[in-house]
């Protein structure tokens, strides 16, 4: 199918077992990581058993959403052509309080303004109607 | 009981062909990898009958499928094939560490390892994420959870790593620039390096564009088409044949946890190396110090430096110090990357690091030949920081 939109569209993931889960919980704004019920370790990205113990018992935990940075890159290039507007951009990756990392944004700010151990809190953009990102801003001063 | 230095020594690469590395290419992928195959079997002096393992580092994508290379060879009795698909870089040292496994249990007796890499013509590593078929969990990760945020190729999540340890460390982008800067003259000296005519200057790396901080367009590997093949044996066999041999002194396999994501590492340098590097130098025998040169997969400069860490070189954030002044270039105190690497002679996920290793023990290197070379080691690095070791002799 050809689209007549400028701009391609930003790639979705591919809605499936653990990671439908993941995006539903996002969908209704909600960030929730894998937890094992056994011993409490967090894991991300999704899957059946926990590295620690062994355990297949878990349940989506949910999370305060407040997290800091932990490193980042600053694309220029935009090899993804959905991007190419939208350069340069920093893509981050953020540790949450309880201690899973991801991938994901920080809006509201200046790439050069970015540092380690910046607080950071996350809110959600509706990519699709199945679709909502995880991104996060600068944390309001606690 | 076996144990770990029941390997060394046991098996010896005794042959290598390796086509050209181009931008472009109107052969096939298995046109190329018979090619490189042929050219390894001839420098072995045995017949192609004779070969009875094929140990394909990307499976299909490494050319062609076992099958391909029954028929194409005419091989009577193939005993063994394997793939090491999922380490993506580190695949053809791993491919090495199987062939030797395969060859001194006595499974098989000639194992051929080839790879033709179309990085060029074929689809890029920046088109992964797109590709719903390829079962790979760091593809699907990449898909899933990068690739909606503007990260779907490795100059962009590899730069995560780059980037904490400058900030850990105070890493500069002089340092990345002196590995891009050594691997260019390295090049000038490579008949068949795709930059052997195209010298740069730290002024020029610093330059070049971004593309994704910190990496600039001369942090990143060429992408080129060609294939390299490997011939292995035992050392029993080895003696009779054409070219002396060199022999495999260790060779290991190491994987990051978890694997195929990147920001979950609890410590996010630590990757598949830092487990297999002390395995090899246990397995053969010898310290980082008894090296006389190293080819490092260099996929991207800080992923060299970190690499010059994990196999021991230096200390964890002593790497940017470490390739100053020439200390990695040829004349320098550890040569690395005598053909060029990925950076500047072509990328073929390492196959040509194994080669240029070999060459180098050969002492056939011509003009970048390290004076006196007895011992060299090879690292692979892939898939999200898959990694594997050789340590070879002559
Ligand atoms: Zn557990």
């Amino acid at each position: 199918m050809k689209t007549d939109s400028p701009t391609p569209i930003v790639k979705l993931p591919v809605l499936r077992g653990y990671t439908k889960e993941f995006y539903d919980w996002c969908h209704q704004r909600e960030l929730r990581f894998q937890r094992c019920q056994s011993c409490g370790t967090w894991r991300h990205p999704p899957r059946p058993m926990c590295g620690s113990c062994h355990s297949l018992q878990w349940e989506w935990a949910p999370t305060t959403g407040t997290g800091k940075v932990y490193c980042w890159t600053i694309v220029y290039q935009a090899l993804d052509p959905a991007f190419a507007n939208d350069v340069p951009y920093a893509a981050v990756v953020v540790e949450l309080d309880e201690g899973p990392r991801l991938a994901t944004w920080v809006t509201g700010i200046a790439p050069d303004q970015l540092y380690v151990g910046m607080p950071v809190e996350v809110w959600f953009e509706d990519l699709s109607d199945d679709v909502a990102l995880p991104k996060f801003k600068p944390a309001e001063a606690h | 009981m076996p144990e770990l230095t029941d390997l060394r020594d046991r098996t010896c690469i005794v042959g290598i062909g390796e086509t050209a590395y181009t931008r472009g290419t109107p052969k096939s992928a298995l046109e190329l990898a018979l090619a490189a195959s042929l050219g390894a079997i001839e420098d072995a002096g045995i017949k192609p009958e004779a070969v009875d393992a094929v140990i394909l580092p990307a499976g299909a994508g490494s050319g062609g499928t076992a099958g391909d290379f029954i028929a194409n060879f005419g091989l009577p009795d193939l005993h063994y094939t394997t793939s090491l698909q999922e380490m993506g870089g580190a695949m053809c040292v791993s491919a090495l560490e199987s062939a030797a496994v395969a060859l001194v249990s006595g499974i098989a007796h000639y194992a051929l390892i080839p790879l033709c890499s179309r990085f060029y013509s074929g689809r890029k590593a920046r088109q992964l994420n797109s590709d719903p078929g390829t079962g790979l969990q760091s593809a699907e990760t990449i898909r899933d959870y990068y690739a909606p945020f503007g990260v779907a190729a490795p100059p962009q999540h590899y730069a995560w790593m780059a980037q904490r340890h400058m900030q850990l460390y105070g890493t500069t982008h002089e340092q990345l620039g002196a590995i891009a800067v050594a691997m260019r003259k390295h090049a000038q000296l490579h008949p068949n390096a795709l930059m052997k005519r195209a010298p740069i200057t730290l002024d020029d790396y610093l330059a070049s564009r971004w593309v994704s901080y910190p990496y600039r367009l001369l942090d990143c590997c060429l992408e080129t088409d060609g294939a390299a093949a490997l011939l292995v044996t035992t050392t029993e066999r080895a003696k009779d044949l054409r070219k002396p041999p060199v022999y495999v002194m260790g060779v290991t396999s190491g994987h990051p946890f978890p694997p195929h994501d990147l920001p979950n590492r609890p410590d996010l340098l630590k990757m598949g190396l830092d487990f297999c590097a002390p395995r090899a130098y246990a397995m053969a025998g010898v310290k980082p110090d008894d090296m006389d040169f190293a080819e490092i997969y260099d996929c991207f400069t800080g992923q060299m430096m970190l690499q010059l860490e994990s196999a021991g070189f230096c200390q964890r954030g002593e790497g940017g110090p470490f390739v100053e002044n020439g200390r990695i270039e040829l004349g320098g105190a550890l040569p690395v990357n005598t053909h060029g690497g990925l950076l500047s002679q072509g990328h073929n996920a390492g196959m040509n690091h194994l080669v240029e290793a070999v060459v180098q023990l050969r002492h056939e290197a011509g003009t970048r030949q390290v004076q006196d070379a007895e011992l060299g080691a090879v690292t692979g690095w892939g898939g999200h920081g898959h990694g594997s070791m050789a340590i070879l002799r002559r």
